[in-house]
């Protein structure tokens, strides 16, 4: 394996028992990344269990709960690789009031497949999962009709299903889907392509996840640079040295290049790209860098680099769209704190303006915000933030909510 | 460079860049955990990587079981001595001459209780962080635990109950006598983590390369002969060439047979290899299926 390969993060979401973790368990099988051990671990627990085949599916089993259970309870993190690309697996649950643990994985997602029984085509959840996966803005979308050994590898089945679902997904606004049919128990359209679909000229599911294009998964146009730390050594070599240290979130910086420091405003000029490994003439998202200005301004944690092409909003009044992730509903008497890049502020809801239902999509004019409800509220903050629209840039348009009493993390937030 | 040449390398690493930052900026009495193995030196790059020309913003810590090969501990005193950045070392030895660990069998492996050492040393120094090298990839139980992950007063993780994790915001906020665990390296595999070693050319343990060494077959494993681990009537002490994969308590730590000598050949052998880091090294991982849990919950890294 050469080092030079991409880093893809996918995610699954499908109901209990559209074939999840069977889906999972063959693509890491049949790319050979399934280790002895661990194979014959689950063959000892398949035979327990009085199965005759190995049961794939519990190699994404975590938890000692899970295995009680036979269920999938959070997110779990699975990693193979291919001479192509390195991939990072986020396992989601399907449950109802789950839907926490989806949006979690969901936001570092590049792709998400959504799996569907075809015996049972468009359901609710899979709705519900699309859904989720356009408000969290997951930049490719692939759907699996899976199960396709069950319905005699019928291509109008097939047809019947994505045509009904390409139907929804339009009226979300995504037209960034590809459709996949396979059977991940026998193996077909994954990594092979089997001998029972012979209809489908397609992609196989391993080939899309190898080829899909992600170089502008992230915004590339509009540079935007948190300030994570200041880098002062105070040593006699750097006496003078200020290195304001983050990571590019979005864009590209050169040496040269007028900055402009919101929310002061004030404006510099880039002197030094400085790394570990040398400086850079020209550095781009997602580098975690350190800059040196040209001159001395105040700069702390919180503030962020710009370029003045295209200015970000600067503001303490902004609305989103809210997941609430905790048990203890939303309090609007209460003051809560939002982490949004590298600032934290204390922010209160000036008003919950509606909540999507996210099995019919309607509107409800609902005062109340429950764990899982997504909400579209207005809030304030004590001091301005810097921010995008959410589907405009991924980084500087989302934020989670913190509440102070607890320290927990209550919902997740995208400015629109 | 461009978006292009931006390798799964590089992402993994501005990524572990980002993390320790956050922990810089938002920890009040921030700790990482530094044993010499082959996952924390690559955390020591890292750290060099996130914060030089600066001296690190926090000391590294080993936790010593006094059963650790010497030559990992020899490269953990001199790469910190190299650094120029502090070292606290807090010994097993000094917790049972406390009497907060009791143990049977002082040869016998001592993984379970550095547990014990690890809150006492974090309640010594007050740290409300402590970065470690542990990975995604080793194990059932760390595949589920999220990069910020939350320990109670007695250093309890609860899978159950975990604080979400969304895009890059970390949430680390914890109240007075609680702590957190980080994971900068969560998203590394065992191949990532020797592609890295070959590519940044770092010093690690010569034993994690082939070498001649006298062992003992014990079921599926060869144990290396120590002072801890001498011949029981029986068996026969043989002279293979071994590496090991990981480095941890003498007592339970299997090195594999090997002729890769260099970090390239342990590339090639790993992308070939049919058995998992800790299925193959690990002798007090596979008591049972839940064993890494039940650690953890613990308060275990």
């Amino acid at each position: 394996m050469s080092n030079a390969t991409q880093l893809l993060r996918f995610i699954t979401a499908g109901s209990v028992d559209d074939g999840k973790s069977t889906l999972i368990g063959r693509l890491l099988h049949d790319s050979k990344s399934i280790f002895e051990d661990q194979l014959s671990a689950i063959s000892r627990t398949s035979e327990k269990r009085g199965m005759t085949a190995v049961d794939l599916s519990l190699l994404t089993d975590g938890l000692q709960a899970e295995r009680e259970q036979g269920i999938t309870i959070d997110v779990a993190y699975r990693y193979f690789a291919t001479p192509k690309r390195k991939f990072i697996i986020g396992d989601t649950p399907g449950h109802e009031q789950y839907t926490r643990n989806m949006v979690t994985a969901a936001s570092t997602a590049n792709l998400v497949v959504i799996l569907i029984d075809a015996r049972k085509g468009v359901l609710v959840q899979t709705r519900r999962h699309t859904y989720l996966a356009s408000l969290v803005g997951i930049p490719h979308i692939v759907l699996a009709v899976n199960k396709m050994d069950m319905v005699d590898y019928s291509e109008a089945r097939f047809n019947e299903i994505c045509t009904e679902y390409l139907a929804f997904a339009a009226q979300l606004g995504l037209h960034n889907v590809t459709c996949v049919p396979l059977s991940a128990l026998v193996g077909d359209m994954l990594v092979d392509r089997g001998d029972n679909l012979n209809w489908y000229q397609g992609a196989t599911l391993m080939e899309l996840l190898e080829n899909v294009e992600i170089d502008h998964d992230v915004n590339t146009t509009d540079f935007r640079y948190p300030v994570q730390w200041v880098c002062r050594p105070q040593t006699e070599k750097y006496h003078d040295f200020r290195g304001f240290m983050g990571r590019i979130e979005a864009g590209e910086v050169s040496v040269g290049d007028e900055i402009t420091v919101l929310p002061s405003g004030r404006t510099s000029k880039v002197k030094e790209i400085v790394t570990y490994d040398g400086n850079l003439q020209t550095a781009y998202a997602p580098q975690s860098i350190a800059i040196t200005l040209t001159d001395e301004i105040d700069i702390s944690r919180g503030d962020m680099f710009v370029k003045a092409d295209y200015l970000p909003t600067v503001a303490k009044e902004f609305e989103a769209m809210l997941c609430w992730l905790s048990e203890t509903p939303l309090d609007k008497n209460r003051k809560y704190l939002v982490k949004h890049t590298t600032r934290t502020a204390k922010c209160l809801f000036s008003s919950i303006d509606y909540r999507v239902d996210v099995n019919t999509l309607e509107q409800h004019a609902n005062p109340t915000v429950n764990m899982n409800d997504i909400a579209h509220v207005t809030m304030k903050v004590q001091q301005p933030l810097v921010f995008d629209h959410y589907q405009r840039n991924r980084a500087t348009g989302s934020f989670i909510v913190i509440d102070e009493a607890t320290n927990n993390t209550v919902a997740a937030g995208m400015i629109v | 460079m461009t978006a292009h040449t931006f390798t799964h390398l590089d992402a993994l690493e501005s990524e572990s860049i980002h993390i320790m930052r956050e922990v810089a900026a938002e920890c009040k009495n921030p700790a990482m955990l530094f044993s010499g193995g082959k996952d924390s030196i690559v955390m020591l790059r890292l750290a060099e990587k996130a914060f030089r020309p600066a001296k690190f913003p926090f000391p590294l810590v080993h936790i010593d079981t006094e059963h650790n090969f010497p030559e990992v501990i020899a490269c953990r005193d001199k790469l910190a001595a190299d650094l120029g950045e502090r070292l606290i070392v807090r010994s097993l030895e000094d917790s049972i001459k406390r009497g907060t660990i009791v143990i049977k069998d002082p040869d016998k492996p001592r993984n379970p209780y550095q547990s014990v050492t690890l809150l006492e040393t974090i309640a010594e120094f007050g740290f409300d962080a402590c970065m470690g090298g542990a990975r995604r990839d080793e194990e059932k139980a760390r595949a589920k635990e999220r990069i910020f992950s939350f320990r109670d007063e007695f250093g309890q993780w609860d899978p159950k109950n975990q604080r979400p994790e969304l895009w890059d915001i970390y949430n680390t906020r914890v109240h007075a006598g609680e702590n957190i665990r980080v994971f900068p390296i969560s998203n590394w595999t065992e191949m990532d983590i020797w592609q890295y070693i070959a590519r940044e050319k770092l010093h690690i343990p010569e034993i994690y390369y082939a070498h001649e060494r006298e062992v003992i077959r014990r079921g599926n494993s060869v144990m290396p002969v120590s002072h801890l681990v001498q011949p029981k009537p029986g068996e026969k002490v043989e002279v293979l060439s071994v590496r090991f994969r990981t480095v941890g308590d003498m007592t339970c730590t299997a090195p594999v047979e090997s002729h890769a000598r260099n970090a390239q050949e342990i590339i090639d052998e790993t992308s070939t290899t049919r058995i998992t880091e800790r299925g193959a090294t690990r002798m007090d991982d596979q008591t049972s299926e839940a064993s890494m849990e039940l650690r953890k919950k613990e308060g275990y890294f």
